[in-house]
This record gives structure tokens, sequence and C-alpha cells, in this order.
């Protein structure tokens, strides 16, 4: 295998220059999130078939969650993909240290994001026996809808626990970066993976988008808003 | 296939360094990222699970000598019939092309050193063998017994079978599709040669961009409806089951959203393969090139779009089946345009009758009549009788293996002197492809004729009337079996006792046909600047070997 000692830290053996890896990597990640669309596209899918059956068992559901914490998460994560934007910023401006305070601020911010869903929602929807599959009882009050609830609440743990899991793999890759940007591993020359991360966490960003209104806001929850 | 004059002065296999010999050691092929090696490591394997899946297809055939059953309990027959679909859908055809033969050539015939991430093609069939795991241990449990659809409520609520370990091991498995497609279509777009343009591109190379395309965009589909499936299984919550809520329609349109498209991604690989051979064993230029690269495009566009055709009968309303009909007429025309394009191609064509040369030609008899039996499923009225019957299985068998499975072996042959150095007995290889070819009309043509009757598939016993017709279609499978071993033994015993191949033993075009073989570690010494477009035999100064 040839050595390339001419080029810069970071180059892989496979391409003709670092532009031609530049590229390779933003188009891999933009076929990645591809994927992506159509791994959340297929429960969304399904979500929206269920929620036309079903509306008033969705709208009852939708009812019991915490639409305040839901709204707090969406302020917490619009932030983060600020400041990860601000941390590729500082690496094509080439500020070490400030990459390194954004790259801490955006998991910080993502962690908190994970704290306030597992400890004040689902841990509050666990106590609430809200949990299909873990003692979710049926309450009467729901009336006839009331034996589909169930499924909304299956729905919103598996698309807020595979949005959980994006995210926790997403405060990994911060750590990675983190080390890196730390031991002054980008330059303006070189930050596709701070640029591809980047991309990532905007991506998970933008699910919420979709989830929060989808999950948190159907059926009018205020009285006069609409109903 | 004698040795003769090279454009490349020929040297003896072992004395240069290559891809095979420049490490020795297990670590050094478990830890590779050279796309080669990882090609070889992907071949292994999928020849396994292929005489895996095949040996549970004897038994199948084996057992229906009789009207009663010969051999197994129907439980086990469901088992058996189950775990042959799922191995040979998921761990053979699904990787077959793309992983082997589509990993070894990409980077070679583009002109470029490796695939863009090496790290991810060498994780991608970490993902595979992990997911082969799973599945293989679901069959050492017990096996499953739902069919390769998974088809619910079945699935999630009353099989008392492995439907979890097979369900996963297919979802796990899945993601190493994404990442290989991830990977050629990143490579295809940005590590091209200099001059080689989208035009200049073989066509081998547009049909796994096509093939890429359905993996990235059809592969995450069923990965969720997998998981929502193990998720009521496992919590009893209504998602599918229609007792609790659910909605098992809605199963079967996920389900067939990715598994139609599937059907494209272990065909187009082979068409792709297909226009290889016939070019080069025709000694001419392509008849139609930008035709047959755009259908390869069409085909993954339209695969898209005619899934309901699985649903003619199971509850889906007149017109969404009336518009899947036409959708399904559609789609055979980019299949024709390259039927009729590889035939044209052949018109005054120089024709030598070489054993891959021998499977293209099998090729396109047999995926014609597997692409034109599929039109009767695709009206509605002819369906509703022939749906659930052997008519289907005779259908897609000529598609996935008289298809899939000819193309898969015609390409290993073809390029088994680039990928080991050595060239095989020739003799041989003709005499497996005709037994092959034989021995799979005489597997699945009765089938058709069965299935016109009225035999239902999937059942382990069926009426004495029938019984001439199975055993003519369990003796043309033991043909079958004895075709599929014939080149296992003399592939394996050329890769120590074959003469050297030479770098272009086929007299061929084609940017692989310029390194050396086997080609070494960085593909080219130099990276090669592309001035002609492909195919171009008519100017060709390349001899045969």
């Amino acid at each position: 295998m040839t050595v390339h000692n001419a080029h810069p830290p970071g180059f892989a053996h496979q391409f003709e220059d670092m532009q031609q890896q530049r590229e390779a990597d933003s188009l891999g990640m933009w076929v990645f999130l591809l994927t992506e669309i159509m791994f959340f596209g297929g429960l969304f899918a399904s979500y929206i078939v269920y929620r036309a059956l079903y509306l008033p068992a969705f709208e009852i559901g939708s009812h019991q969650l915490e639409v305040r914490f839901g709204a707090l998460n969406t302020a917490v994560l619009i932030l983060s993909s600020l400041t990860m934007a601000l941390a590729i910023h500082s690496a094509q401006v080439g500020k070490r240290r400030a990459q390194v305070a954004f790259l801490i601020t955006t998991m910080i911010l993502g962690a908190a994001f994970l704290a306030i869903k597992f400890t004040f929602e689902w841990h509050h929807d666990y106590v609430e026996h809200l949990v299909p599959g873990f003692g979710f009882v049926i309450r009467p009050e729901w009336g006839a809808a009331g034996q589909h609830v169930p499924m909304f609440f299956c729905f919103y743990f598996f698309m807020t626990g595979l949005h959980a899991l994006h995210m926790i793999i997403g405060i990994g890759l911060l750590t990675v970066l983190t080390v890196m940007a730390h031991r002054g591993r980008f330059t303006p020359e070189y930050y596709a993976p701070l640029e591809v991360s980047g991309l990532y966490w905007h991506f998970v960003d933008i699910v919420w988008i979709f989830l929060f209104p989808l999950l948190y806001l159907i059926g009018g929850r205020y009285p006069g808003a609409g109903h | 296939m004698s040795t003769a004059t090279m454009d490349v002065p020929e040297v003896p296999t072992g004395s240069r360094v290559n891809y095979l010999n420049a490490q020795y050691g297990v670590k050094s092929w478990l830890l590779t990222t050279d796309h080669k090696r990882i090609a070889v490591l992907y071949l292994v394997s999928i020849t396994l699970m292929f005489f895996v899946g095949g040996f549970f297809a004897v038994l199948m055939r084996l057992h229906l000598i009789e009207p009663q059953g010969a051999l197994v309990q129907p439980e086990t027959y469901n088992k058996l019939f189950t775990m042959h679909g799922v191995i040979m859908v998921f761990f053979f055809l699904v990787p077959s092309i793309p992983a082997t033969l589509g990993n070894f050539l990409v980077p070679l015939m583009i002109g470029a050193r490796d695939l863009a991430f090496p790290k991810l093609n060498l994780l991608s069939w970490y993902i595979y063998v992990v997911g082969a795991c799973f599945t293989l241990y679901a069959v050492i449990s017990g096996g499953v017994d739902t069919g390769w659809t998974f088809y619910t409520p079945y699935s999630s609520s009353f099989s008392h079978t492995s439907v979890i370990p097979t369900a996963l091991g297919v979802f796990i498995t899945g993601f190493s599709s994404i990442l290989t497609g991830l990977n050629f279509v990143v490579t295809i777009h940005k590590m091209r040669a200099p001059g080689l343009t989208w035009f200049r591109l073989p066509l081998f190379i547009w049909a796994i961009y096509a093939t890429s395309i359905i993996f990235i965009l059809g592969t995450p589909v069923i990965a969720i409806t997998l998981f929502l499936l193990g998720l009521e299984r496992l919590l009893h919550i209504g998602i599918f089951d229609p007792a609790i809520g659910g909605d098992p329609i809605l199963f079967q349109h996920l389900f067939w959203f990715y598994s139609h498209p599937a059907v494209y991604i272990m065909i187009l690989p082979g068409m792709g393969v297909m226009s290889e051979l016939v070019t080069c064993f025709s000694r001419k230029r392509i008849f139609g090139y930008s035709f047959i690269a755009f259908s390869s495009l069409a085909i993954a566009i339209i695969s898209f779009l005619v899934w309901g055709h699985h649903m003619f009968v199971t509850g889906q309303s007149i017109y969404a089946g009336l518009i899947f009909s036409v959708l399904s007429f559609l789609v055979a025309i980019p299949s024709a345009v390259k039927v009729f394009n590889w035939t044209a191609t052949l018109y005054k064509g120089s024709i030598s009758y070489d054993a891959p040369m021998l499977y293209a030609l099998g090729f396109i008899g047999l995926f014609t009549m597997g692409g034109l039996t599929g039109l009767f499923l695709a009206s509605l009225a002819t369906d509703v009788h022939l749906n659930g019957t052997y008519f289907i299985v005779a259908h897609f068998h000529y598609i996935m293996v008289g298809g899939a499975v000819m193309a898969y072996l015609g390409g290993i042959h073809f390029w088994w002197p680039k990928i080991t150095g050595r060239l095989y007995p020739d003799g041989w290889a003709r005499f497996a492809a005709l037994v092959i070819f034989v021995g799979f009309n005489l597997t699945f043509f009765p089938q058709f004729m069965l299935g016109y009757l009225g035999m239902p598939r999937r059942f382990a016993v069926y009426p004495a009337e029938f019984q001439v017709l199975n055993v003519m279609s369990s003796a043309g499978a033991s043909i079958l079996g004895i075709g599929y071993l014939i080149p296992l033994i003399y592939l394996t015993w050329s890769m120590r006792y074959g003469p050297a191949a030479g770098p272009n033993p086929w007299g061929a075009k084609g940017l692989e046909w310029t390194t050396p073989s086997p080609p070494p570690t960085e593909n080219f010494e130099e990276i090669p600047v592309v001035t002609e477009d492909a195919y171009d035999y008519a100017h060709s100064t390349v001899t045969r070997g």
C-alpha cells in the first residue's frame, strides 16, 4: 500500500486528494440520512394509518403527555443544533478552544434532552401505568376509544425511543469529536468528521421537530384552540 | 482456454505481490479493509449459506416424492420451506452479486484504489455474519415456520417457533446491505478515474448503482417492519394482529414495499453481469448502451410502485389492485428492453461458447420465461386462479434461480481468473452449465403445470394425480443439486492446481482486465485515464489468451 506522506493528517489512501475525500464523506452522510428517512418513514406511515383509524384514542393518548416538557425539549434541541453549527464554524476559522467549548455545550444540551425525556416523561408515564406491556391500565373515563390508547403509547415509546437512541449515538460521536478537537485534529482544511456529524445531529433534531406536533399536539389540547 | 500471448508479459502467480499473497494468516483476512479480500470473505460466507438453504430444498423435494409425504411431519415441512426461503432470499440472493462481484469489481471497473469507505465495507461483512449467526441459531433451536414472508398475525401471535431470532437475523443483515449500497453509491459518484464519464461506465456499474438505490431506500423499511413485528410478539401490543386492534394488511404493505424491490435487488446485478458477458463473448459493442443503462434506473424506480401486486387477493381495495396491476405491467418494459438489447448484441456477433456465455444464454431464455409468466400474475383475473399455487413458485424460481443464480455463476466463471489468478477446467465448466440448465428446467417446468392445475404451494401433502409431475420435479432437483456441486469442486481445485490465468484470458474490455490477475492490493500501479467508450471491441487490439 502506497504511503502518501505529502498529504495532510486524516487523509485516507484510497482517495486522490483531500477534496475528493471531503466530497465522498459528505455524500456518504447524505445517503445515510436518506436511509434514516426511510427508516423513520416506515414508522411515520404506520402512525398515520392508525391515527386515521383511531383518532379519538390517539387524542386521548396525546392528552396524557406532558406538553410542557416536550416544548422545553424542542427548545433544547434547536439550541443544540445552533451550538453544533457554531462548533463547525469555529473549525472553519481555526479556533480550537471555541470548537471544544461548543462541542461540549452541544453534548450537555443533548444529555439534558435525554434527562428530561427519561426522568420527567418516561418515568412519569411508568408511574401512571401508561407503558404498554408493562402494566398498562386502560382507564374507564376514556370510554370506547380506550382500548386503542395502548397503540398510541406503543408508537409514542417506539418513536421517541428510536429518536433517543439516535441522540445517544450522536452524543457518542460528539465525545469522539471533542477529543479529536482538543488534540487539534481539525483545521480549516480538514474538518469533515465534524461536518458530517453535524449533518447527523441536525437530522436527529429535525426528526424531533416532526415528532413533537405528531405526538404532543393532536386533538386541540386547550379550550377554544379550534376544537 | 490455453495460455498464450498477452499484452502484458505473463508472470507466474506466486512471484508477484498481489492482494492474495501480500499478507498471510487468518488475522490478515479478518481485519482486512481491501475490497477484494472482503469480496472473497463474502464469497465464502454466501456459498456456505447457499448450500445450507439448498439442503432444505433437497429435503423438501425428497419429501414430495410421495403424495402423503415421504420424509417429515407437516410441521417440519413448514419449517423446511421457511428456512429455505429465509436463507436463500436474505442471506444468499440479496448479497450474492453485489457483495461478492460488486465488492470486487466496482473499484476495479471505475479505476479506483478501493471503495470510498473500506472500514465500513468490512463492518458490513461482520454485520452480515452476525445476522447469519442469529438465523442459523434459529435453525438449530428448532426452526421457524411462518414462511419467509413472516405474515402477521400468525408470526406475531400464533407461531410457537423461533420467529424472533430469525427476524432479528434478517433485521441485522439488512444493515449490511444498506452500508454496502451506501459505499457503492458514494464510490461510483466520487471516485471514477479521469475520463470515465457516466456514459463510459460498464453497464455492470449502472446495474449495481440502481441496486444500491434500492438497498438504501427499501431495506430500512423492512427493518422497521420486522422490529414492529418483534415488538408485537414480545409485548402483545396490537400493531398487526386484528384481535388486539392492529391491521395485518398494513404489515403486508410494509413488507412488500421492501420485498418487491428486493426482487430487483436480486435480478438487477445479474442483468449487469449479463451485459458484460454478452458483449465479451459476441466480440461486439453492446446494442443500445443508454437504453440498458436507463432501464436499470427505471426498474429501480418502478420497483417501488408495484408492491400491491402481491396483495390482489388479500383484501386491498379493488382500485388499488387495478393501479398496481397496470404499474406491474410497466416494469416489464425496461426488463424487455434489456432482453431485446442483449439479443440484438448477439446478432452478427462473433459468438464463442465458453462457460460464462453458456450461463448467459441460459439466463436470456429462463429470465424471459420467468418474466412472461410474471405478466400472468400481474393480471388481476388470472392471478385469482394462480395465486398461492406452484405457478408462483415456478415463476419466481425462473427469475431467482434461472435468472439471478445463472448470472451469478456466469459472473463467477467470468471473473474467477481475475479473482484467483487461475484458470479452471473449461470442459467441466461447460458440462456443469448444461447440467444446471437441464436440472433447473426439469425441476421447475413441471411446477408451472402443477400450479396451473391447482396444486397449492406450502403443503406437505398433495392429491395422488399430481405425483408424476412432482417426481419429475424432485428428479430435476437432484440433477440441479449435482450441477451446483461440480463447480464447487473444480473451482476449489483450480485455486491450487489451475494454470495461471494472465491478466486478460478472455480478451475482454474494461479496466479490471488491464491490471494483473490477481490484482495488486492497490489495484492499479497508476490510476488509468479512460479515453474510450465501454465495450469498444470493434477497435480492440486485445486478443484472447
